[in-house]
């Protein structure tokens, strides 16, 4: 009787947790809340946890940074790379809902169909090449690097634009409208696979190495022409 | 008296040096017998070399006029292949076929040696148009050069400088985007970064291009003299770096800033790292000297202007510009 009465209430402790373990809450307070705090207050620096507030950050950005991997980081000063994330997509789902119920911009729908190539190459060369590079191969900044685009998805990269994640500035609606926003994102989905004229990308590194693959190529073709005439005279 | 002695003894020398002048030789018996004289070659040789130098020009002037590459090449290489063909020429037409044999292991024979010399000297007998060959080939090597030379002429202005130095920005002038659409200081928000104009003048100007970030007022830390620079903390440093004169076109912008770098403008080619909240300072990287910054001002409607001009020269450093 006494043990029956013990596994009951072992029991009844267990299934509330069991219940939130699959709300986005319960989540939240497992994996998140050691560094963004209760209600997503953040916490303020100064031991080994600390993280910013998410208030207000939206659907968008919880979607954007669970669904690239950056979060859960390892440690809270540490640079966030894209990994495959812990959760499932039904709790990636749940998380967001979460961190969207304390308000902020919903999850970006863009469309890249509608978008202009050659206006979506315009935009990308003068707002995000500097760090990315023109190919969307990434690149380096002072105190971090900038990702190589190619497995970001259309609303990963939608959502980077107006977040401006880690280091990188965002844009608003008044620099980048929708519209243009498509544009990019139809660009960054050719720069994953360009047509490369001759079939040797050369890793889209640019003139340079095209340059120096050419003339290693051209000397050496040439350097056996000499070769062979040079056997022929004999 | 010593020096008397050197005298005499340097006098002497210089007259022992002189030496004996050698005996004029009688015209040794001619080896290149008579080639008959090819006029027409010498006439197509020297035309060759004319419309050689006309390309030269027609390169100088393709330059002056717009510089498409694609005739600059064009230009170049008919200059080249005319020269080219004029060579051809000349070796088949004008050089006679003389040759002068070498047993291979006397080829130092003082014999040979002036045989060939004899040969060189006499082929050219022949010529009737001597003047105006050198002529064409001095033409074409000259317009050549001076086709070869004008691209320095990108490197910069030489007579007058003052184009570097003219300044766009003045109190009042109002900051325009890219599409010539008055920047509002509302626009401005955190972590965004702007590129302006000045309202009506030429973009292109090395003056004209700024940068503009709004930064959090308690961060500003702007050097002494610049408090009333930054409304809101809004500021603005001129566009072109101060090592190379790149764009700066990089903003770090830390999301949560006590785990990431501070906010920095970064240029691209280079990584020089300036700090726009204390006044364009070199954080890191190649430039000597911070970002020149503009005086900002909030107009009655909200739209964002300057207050006078920047305060430093603008553009990459050179000599006499580097604090």
């Amino acid at each position: 009787m006494k043990r029956t009465a013990l596994l009951l209430g072992l029991l009844a402790l267990l299934i509330p947790q069991l219940g939130a373990a699959e709300s986005g809450a319960g989540l939240y307070l497992q994996g998140c809340v050691s560094c963004h705090g209760l209600n997503a207050a953040g916490v303020p620096p100064g031991g080994d946890h600390f993280g910013p507030p998410l208030q207000g950050v939206g659907a968008q950005a919880a979607d954007f940074y669970l669904r690239t991997g950056y979060m859960p980081v390892e440690k809270a000063n540490r640079e966030p790379v894209r990994k495959g994330s812990p959760y499932s997509d039904a709790e990636i789902r749940s998380l967001v809902g979460y961190v969207a119920s304390f308000g902020g911009p919903p999850i970006p729908q863009p469309h890249p169909e509608r978008g202009n190539l050659s206006e979506g190459m315009r935009l990308f060369t003068e707002n995000c090449a500097a760090c990315h590079q023109v190919a969307a191969q990434g690149g380096l900044v002072v105190g971090g690097t900038a990702p190589q685009l190619d497995r970001a998805t259309a609303t990963q990269v939608a959502e980077a634009v107006r977040i401006g994640p880690y280091l990188m500035p965002r844009f608003t609606k008044k620099q980048l409208d929708d519209r243009q926003v498509d544009s990019i994102v139809r660009y960054v989905q050719l720069a994953r696979a360009p047509d490369d004229r001759g079939g040797w990308g050369i890793g889209h590194l640019g003139p340079i190495p095209e340059g120096l693959v050419a003339w290693l190529l051209a000397g050496g073709a040439l350097v056996g022409v000499a070769l062979v005439i040079g056997g022929r005279a004999h | 008296m010593r020096r008397a002695g050197r005298w005499a003894i340097a006098g002497i020398v210089l007259l022992l040096g002189r030496g004996r002048r050698p005996r004029e030789l009688p015209p040794p018996e001619p080896l290149v017998d008579g080639a008959p004289p090819a006029p027409g070659a010498e006439l197509l040789v020297a035309g060759l070399l004319g419309l050689a130098a006309a390309f030269a020009i027609a390169f100088v002037v393709v330059y002056a006029g717009g510089a498409n590459t694609q005739l600059l090449g064009l230009a170049l290489g008919l200059c080249f292949a005319t020269l080219a063909v004029s060579a051809v020429v000349t070796a088949f037409r004008l050089t006679p076929p003389e040759e002068a044999e070498e047993p291979y292991p006397e080829a130092s024979h003082p014999a040979e040696v002036a045989k060939v010399e004899q040969i060189a000297l006499e082929s050219g007998r022949h010529l009737t148009r001597r003047k105006l060959l050198g002529l064409a080939a001095g033409g074409a090597g000259t317009a050549l050069g001076v086709a070869l030379l004008t691209p320095l002429a990108s490197l910069g202005p030489v007579f007058d400088t003052s184009r570097l130095r003219r300044e766009p920005w003045q109190r009042g002038v109002r900051l325009v985007d890219s599409e010539g659409r008055v920047l509002r200081a509302d626009e401005i928000e955190l972590d965004t970064l702007h590129t302006a104009f000045p309202e009506g003048a030429d973009p292109d100007e090395l003056g004209s291009p700024i940068v503009v970030v709004r930064l959090e007022p308690v961060r500003l830390d702007l050097p002494e003299g610049r408090s009333g620079w930054a409304p809101e903390g809004i500021v603005a440093y001129s566009k072109v770096c101060t090592h190379a004169g790149c764009a700066v076109s990089l903003y770090r912008a830390p999301h949560f800033e006590p785990s990431r770098p501070r906010p920095a403008l970064v240029c691209p080619c280079h990584y020089s790292t300036f700090d726009p909240a204390t006044g364009g300072t070199v954080l890191f990287g190649p430039a000597g000297r911070p970002l020149p910054q503009l005086p900002l001002a909030v107009g009655k409607k909200g739209e964002l202007m300057a207050l006078g001009g920047f305060s430093g020269p603008v553009g990459p450093s050179w000599s006499g510009v580097r604090e």
